[in-house]
Formats: structure tokens, C-alpha cells, sequence
């Protein structure tokens, strides 16, 4: 399959569908809205639901529900919107629900603008809803790589009945990269999809097999028994932080005297400016979390090489995954941090001048 | 090698188009590309532009700081983008809206009546084909032949008189950006 | 022994948590009796809602959700389109229904979404205690309406048939009473109706049931009752406000 040169919210879109998402609920908001567009246009070709939600509460129960039937569903937004989800994502992290989430970041807090912004690292890693759970949080860097994620985040969001998010931004979401697509499910392989959650999913009664009584729930009045439920969340948690944890790592080496830390966006940034520094002779390493949950804490720690002097962190906002980057180095070295704020992306420029003020 | 391009202008000039054309021809002779343009409300009616990185390796940051081309349609787009460009860079500007023109003098400035020559071809919205021909005739970015058949793919049965007068504009576009390849 | 009456096969053995009194436990059953006569039971799902009727999925002897609350119709409405081949309903009260939930009803509705609604009026929030609903009458004395509800301050309580009526797409809207046994056997009718409709596919289907309340009321039964009838009637009038199967547009 050749390649496509499209945008990032158009090519999850694409990769969702064929990774055999076939029920999508969203609500219109900038940057993300060609991916609802493309949606829209899509889902009736390939027999799918789209449904322009009355908003993104309504969206997001709407995810609820067909999640709670067992099917591949996905639902969309940016930031302000992501906010308005958050009750509806704890309810399906307490109900075991799979489902995939996409914010298309931008500037906040509330209305804030429309440029991209990593602005929403908290909320989407350190809970947003009420109550004890977590999100599996994947952050893409490259329109492929979006794309990718996508496909997987079904396969992750099934095999541990939980929601998923993909923790994008505008500038993900507005660029065109080649992008190049998985070939999309047969229709075997639909089926068996369609078909993998009826020991637990709302579905109905074969023909003479017992009556069941699934019940699609996050209620549970008696304090013993919701601490247990609650209990086996952190169990199912535990296993994804042993399995899943991924990230890239840029130019390591024991020769590396800066370690940056950086993820999605402001990583493709963080490496041309190394890229600069490498020709000047410098030695920069870079790592790049790809789970924000679960986080590469090990990953850097192992990371942190001989002559390091000081782990530099780079984010689009005020400084949110420091405090993860803080835990993995835990006092080894250093940890300093720059950032830009309101939607204002960081050139390679910029960092440039941040890392060789380090020298 | 890397080139990385800046396109700017007022929206509906077709600056985005530039870019699009560009990275998508980069993308079918094997190089990789990225096109991040504006968006938002400036998209409607006011200023626009897009940043295109075409690279025979991969690509870092889509954000180009220091552009090896721009291409500017308008003065406001030349006040703000001129003064980035690489030393030893190409500035093509549209000096029909650019009465200032430009004062660097550690780039190559190619300054064009793109409009006057749009007009001449018989249609201003061929002008963002005409930039290309230009881009590609001073740097080579892309072949002729790749933009033509893109080109083809998108307007050869929509619109065959249009998709004439936009390979014009294309091949006089060369022809003039021919004539700064030897000059420095 | 000769069996005169029994529980509904689609009734679990889960005792209901309903007050003494109350009539959500009649709604709760004639729901479950016209999804076994329409012969349901193993394509029905429903969504209970948070009210007093939130423990609803231990009560129905088939797959239920809990929905957030407010938001049972867009959660019936992901389960109808993620599974169309299932039969959908959801089971919400006043404040549920009629104030946080009001957008993803209004626009269920307007949908035309192939689910059944039904709806319980009892002019009070009742599971967290008696306080105002957007159905409370003018006048009348809650927890957060001491003084009474006062339309100049708070409004005028919601007829939520009629503003459903206004609607294009919705396909029956009838709103009945659980306040007499005459009046039951109406609102079975209707339940039943709402249900075999489901089950033909014929579109967004809407019962209300004016209920009561005798614990937050203050009244015993019988009282509340009468009550009901005397001030809840007069502005919540029965009837059908629409049924395109019967021609009522």
C-alpha cells in the first residue's frame, strides 16, 4: 500500500476504521473538526454509525452505550470538549468499558485558543474524572505514528476493557505527513471483533443457551465491595504498567551530557534542535515517552548515562510531566524544565539556545 | 538534504496549495515531507501561511524557524517571515503586493509581478502555480513532471482549460526561477 | 396448585428497593410485563438511570446498563446503534429526565432514536431526599423550596410531554397515571403499546407515569394519591399527544 499524504485528524480517522471502529459519536471543535468531517463522510460507506452528538456529555454516553454492547467505538474532541467528557470517561473506567478517546489539544484553561498545547498532560494521566482509575494514554509525534496509535489503542482498549486516550495536538491534527495505513479488517476478522465481549456485553440471548444478566455498572453502594472492585482495577493496572510501557529514545549514549525528556509534538522539536547541536559536536540524548500511562519511569531512569549533567524537560505547557520525570530520576541528577504556554508551539530555535546555554 | 519552506500570503491566494503541491510531490519521488499550515480564524480572510519540510531523511520538527525558501505574496508576509530565512536563502516575493520590497542582502531575493504575470496567463488564481514553477526552478526541489502529473490527476477531467493555463504558469514559473540559478 | 398471578419471567428475584407506598414499583412491573408479553426478554435491553429507580439493572431479568445521570437516552442510544438487532429502553425520573438530563432527551427525541422512554413524574427528587424538581408544582414545599416553588423565581414545572410534542420525529408520546387501578390498567395499555412499537421498529416512543411520592410527600398512600390527583392532574393532563401508528400527530 502506497502512500497518502494527509492530515493527522483525517488519518486516525482512517486508521480507527480500519482497525474496525464502526460507531463514532462526537460534537464540532477546533482543531480537531476534520476528523469528525471525515467521519461523517466515511462511517455511511462502510456501513457505520456517525452521530453529531448535542454535545459532548451526550457524546461521550453515547460511547458508553456502545462500548456497553461490545463494540469498537471511538469518540473525539479538543481540550474545552475533553473537560465536558471527563464525566463519562470515569463512568466507563469504572464500568470496564473499551474505548478509544482522541484530544486534539489546545491552549487552555477554559476557552484558551485553538494552537496546539500539551496543556491537558494532567488530566488525561493523573485523572480528570472523579475517583480512583487511569486512562491508558498513548501520545503520538508524527502523522504515522497517529495513525498507528489509533489501531492499537482498540487492540489496548479491548484487551484490558479500558478506555483509551490518544493525547494529540492542533498541530498533529492540522499537518499532512505520508502516512501509510495497515490494511483494514476482513471481514473475518470484523466478526470475530464484533463477537469478543459477549461473556460480559450487552447482547442478546442465543436460543436456548441459560438466560444471562450482564449489567454495564460503576455503582456499587456497599463500601467492602467497591474497595475490591476498585482493588481490581489497580491489579488490571499493574499489569499494564508491566506489558505496555513504550517509548523512543533519540541519540543515547554514554557520552550524552544532557538528557532531554519530551513527548508528542515538542519531541519533533527537542530532536532538530539536537540534530543542530550533534553537528556542533555536542552530545544530547533525548527519551521520548510514547505511554504517558503508563510511564517510562524506568526508561529514563536507565537513560541517564555517565556524564549527564541535568535531565532537561520541554513541554508545550507549564511544566506538567516534570513531576514523572522527577520520580524516574528520583535526585540523581538535576531536572530543569522550559516550556511555552497559551498554544505557542517552541521552535527548534528555542531550544536550541536552551540546550546550549547548558554548555 | 533538507529544504525547508515557508509559503505566505493573504488567505485565498492559494498559499496552502504551494505547500500542498510541494510535499505531495516530494512525497511521490521517495522523500519525506510535512505541511503544517495556519489555522483558525486567520484562515478566514486575513493572513495565511504553511510550513513545507521536503527531506531525503527523516523529519524532525514540522516548524521550520530558519526557512532555506520563502515565498512571500504579500508585504505583510514578507515584513514577517523575511527576516527568518537562512543566510545564503531564497526569498520570492510577489512585487505586486510588496511596493517595500525586502533588505536583506545575505539571501537571494527573486522579486516577481506574479499578479501582472497571472493576469498575462488570463487567470490571478493560477499565481500560487506560478510561485511553484518558480521554487522549482531555482532549487530544483521537485521535478516538473511530478507537479504536472498531480496536477493532471486533480483538474484533467474538472477542468482541462484550467489545468492548461496552471501548467503555463507552472513552466513560465521555471523558466524565471531558471534565471537565478546561476546567479548569486 | 393453580398459579393465579406470578412474578414476570423478566423480573429478577431481587426485592425492589422502592418506599412502601411508592408507585415506581408498579411502573417497574408493567414494564416488565409488556416485554415478556411482546415476547422480548432475550432481545430487550434497558438503561436505568440515578433516582430511585437506579438499582432498575438488578430488577429486569436481562442485560441493563447504569447510565451517569441524565444521560440514559444517549446511552440507549449507543447501544441501539452499536447492537440494532436489541430492543432499547430507558427508565428515568423527573430530575433525571427533566432537568440535568434535558439535552440528551430533547435530542434523542428529535432523533426520532428507536428507543422507549418511560418516564416517572413524581414532582420530587426523591432517592437523595425531597428536594425540587423541574416538576414540582407552583407552590408546593420541598427540601430546596421551603417556602414553596416560587414561578416568578424558579419557573414553571416542565410538561415534558408537550414539549416533546413539538417535535417532528418522536412516534408516541402519551402521558398516564399510576393513581388509580383504573388508571393502571390504562397505563399498561400504554406501556405495552410504547413496547410493541419498540419492537416493530417504529421510531422514539415516550410514556409518562404520574406518580407519587409518599415519603418525601409527607402523605400515607392513599393521600398522596388523592393528592396527586387533585393538583397533579390539572396541570399534567393525560392523554395522547402523539401516535403515528393511531394517526394522532
Amino acid at each position: 500500500m502506497s502512500k497518502i499524504l494527509m492530515k493527522g485528524n483525517e488519518a486516525v480517522a482512517e486508521a480507527a476504521i480500519r482497525a474496525g471502529c464502526r460507531l463514532y459519536f462526537a460534537y464540532p471543535i477546533t482543531p480537531q473538526s476534520e476528523l469528525i468531517e471525515y467521519m461523517a463522510k466515511m462511517m455511511p460507506k462502510v456501513g457505520g454509525t456517525f452521530i453529531q452528538a448535542e454535545s459532548e456529555i451526550a457524546a461521550i454516553n453515547m460511547v458508553y452505550g456502545a462500548a456497553g454492547v461490545g463494540k469498537r467505538v471511538m469518540t473525539s474532541s479538543s481540550s474545552p470538549g475533553i473537560s465536558l467528557k471527563q464525566e463519562g470517561i470515569s463512568y466507563m473506567a469504572g464500568a470496564e468499558l473499551p474505548a478509544v478517546i482522541v484530544n486534539v489539544q489546545r491552549g487552555g484553561p477554559g476557552l484558551g485558543d485553538i494552537q496546539p498545547a500539551q496543556g491537558d498532560y494532567f488530566q488525561a494521566v493523573k485523572g480528570g474524572g472523579h475517583g480512583d482509575y487511569q486512562l491508558i494514554v498513548l501520545a503520538p509525534s508524527s502523522v504515522q505514528e497517529f495513525a498507528d496509535l489509533a489501531a492499537d489503542a482498540f487492540d489496548l482498549a479491548d484487551k484490558y476493557r479500558n478506555p483509551v486516550m490518544i493525547l494529540a495536538d492542533g498541530m498533529l491534527g492540522q499537518m499532512m505527513e505520508p502516512v501509510e495505513f495497515k490494511p483494514a479488517k476482513t471481514q473475518e476478522e470484523l466478526d470475530a471483533l464484533a463477537n469478543q465481549h459477549l461473556s460480559w456485553c450487552i447482547c442478546p440471548n442465543a436460543d436456548g443457551d441459560a438466560k444471562h444478566h450482564h449489567e454495564i455498572n460503576s455503582l456499587e453502594l456497599d463500601p467492602e465491595i467497591l474497595e475490591k472492585k476498585v482493588s481490581k482495577l489497580y491489579e488490571k493496572y499493574a499489569e499494564v504498567e508491566k506489558n505496555e510501557v513504550r517509548y523512543e529514545t533519540y541519540n543515547l549514549s554514554d557520552d550524552n551530557e544532557i538528557l532531554c525528556v519530551a513527548w508528542g509534538t515538542a519531541a519533533r522539536v527537542v530532536k532538530s534542535a539536537i540534530n543542530e547541536l550533534v553537528a556542533q559536536g555536542k552530545s544530547i540524548g533525548l527519551v521520548r515517552p510514547i505511554t504517558c500511562w503508563p510511564y517510562p519511569y524506568e526508561a529514563i531512569a536507565s537513560a541517564i548515562g555517565p556524564k549527564v549533567k541535568k535531565v532537561y524537560v520541554f513541554e508545550l505547557n507549564s511544566g506538567q510531566m516534570v513531576e514523572d520525570v522527577m520520580i524516574a530520576v528520583n535526585g540523581k541528577v538535576p531536572v530543569d524544565f522550559w516550556g511555552k504556554l497559551g498554544g505557542i508551539v517552541f521552535t527548534p530555535a528555542d531550544i536550541q539556545a536552551k540546550l546550549e546555554a547548558c554548555f | 538534504m533538507t529544504t525547508e519552506m515557508i509559503c505566505a500570503g493573504f488567505g485565498g491566494q492559494g498559499v496552502l496549495t504551494i505547500g500542498r503541491f510541494l510535499a505531495q510531490a516530494g512525497m511521490k519521488e521517495g522523500k519525506n515531507v510535512s505541511w503544517l499550515p495556519s489555522y483558525g480564524p486567520e484562515m478566514r480572510g486575513g493572513t495565511a501561511n504553511v510550513s513545507t519540510v521536503i527531506s531525503d531523511g527523516p523529519i524532525a520538527s514540522p516548524i521550520v524557524s530558519y526557512p532555506d525558501v520563502l515565498v512571500a505574496l504579500n508585504q505583510p508576509s514578507l515584513d514577517k517571515f523575511g527576516p527568518m530565512v537562512r543566510k545564503g536563502g531564497v526569498i520570492i516575493y510577489n512585487t505586486n503586493m510588496c511596493p517595500r520590497g525586502c533588505n536583506r542582502d545575505d539571501v537571494q531575493l527573486i522579486p516577481v509581478p506574479m499578479n501582472d504575470i497571472a493576469n498575462e496567463i488570463g487567470s490571478s488564481i493560477v499565481l500560487n502555480m506560478l510561485a511553484i514553477g518558480i521554487i522549482i526552478g531555482k532549487t530544483g526541489l521537485v521535478k516538473y513532471e511530478t507537479i504536472e502529473d498531480e496536477l493532471k490527476s486533480f483538474l484533467q477531467e474538472k477542468n482541462p482549460d484550467l489545468l492548461d493555463k496552471n501548467l503555463q504558469a507552472i513552466k513560465k514559473g521555471i523558466e524565471i526561477g531558471k534565471q537565478y540559478t546561476s546567479v548569486k | 396448585m393453580q398459579v393465579i398471578a406470578k412474578r414476570p419471567e423478566t423480573l429478577t428475584a431481587e426485592p425492589f428497593t422502592y418506599c412502601p407506598g411508592c408507585t415506581h414499583g408498579i411502573a417497574t412491573r408493567l414494564i416488565a410485563e409488556a416485554i415478556e408479553e411482546q415476547g422480548l426478554i432475550n432481545l430487550m435491553a434497558g438503561v436505568a438511570p440515578v433516582g430511585c429507580a437506579v438499582f432498575a439493572y438488578k430488577f429486569f431479568n436481562f442485560d441493563m446498563a447504569e447510565a451517569a445521570h441524565g444521560r440514559a437516552p444517549a446511552v440507549a442510544t449507543g447501544m441501539k446503534r452499536g447492537r440494532p438487532n436489541m430492543h432499547i429502553f430507558t427508565y428515568q425520573g423527573d430530575g433525571d429526565l427533566a432537568a440535568i438530563g434535558t439535552a440528551e432527551i430533547v435530542h434523542a427525541a428529535n432523533r426520532g432514536e428507536h428507543i422507549s422512554v418511560f418516564f416517572i413524574n413524581n414532582a420530587i427528587y426523591g432517592m437523595t431526599g425531597g428536594q425540587m424538581a423541574p416538576t414540582t408544582l407552583a407552590g408546593m414545599k420541598t427540601t430546596t423550596s421551603p417556602y414553596g416553588r416560587n414561578p416568578e423565581d424558579i419557573g414553571y414545572p416542565i410538561r415534558m410531554c408537550e414539549l416533546l410534542s413539538s417535535l417532528v420525529a418522536p412516534y408516541y408520546i402519551e402521558r398516564v397515571s399510576l393513581l388509580s387501578p383504573g388508571d393502571i390498567l390504562r397505563a399498561k395499555k400504554a406501556v405495552n403499546k410504547a413496547i410493541q412499537y419498540n419492537k416493530e421498529e417504529r421510531g422514539f416512543t415516550f410514556v409518562e407515569l404520574i406518580s407519587t411520592c409518599p415519603t418525601n410527600w409527607g402523605f400515607d398512600p392513599d393521600k398522596a394519591r388523592e393528592w396527586a390527583k387533585e393538583n397533579m392532574l390539572p396541570y399534567y393532563k393525560l392523554g395522547v399527544y402523539r401516535d403515528k401508528g393511531a394517526g394522532v400527530e
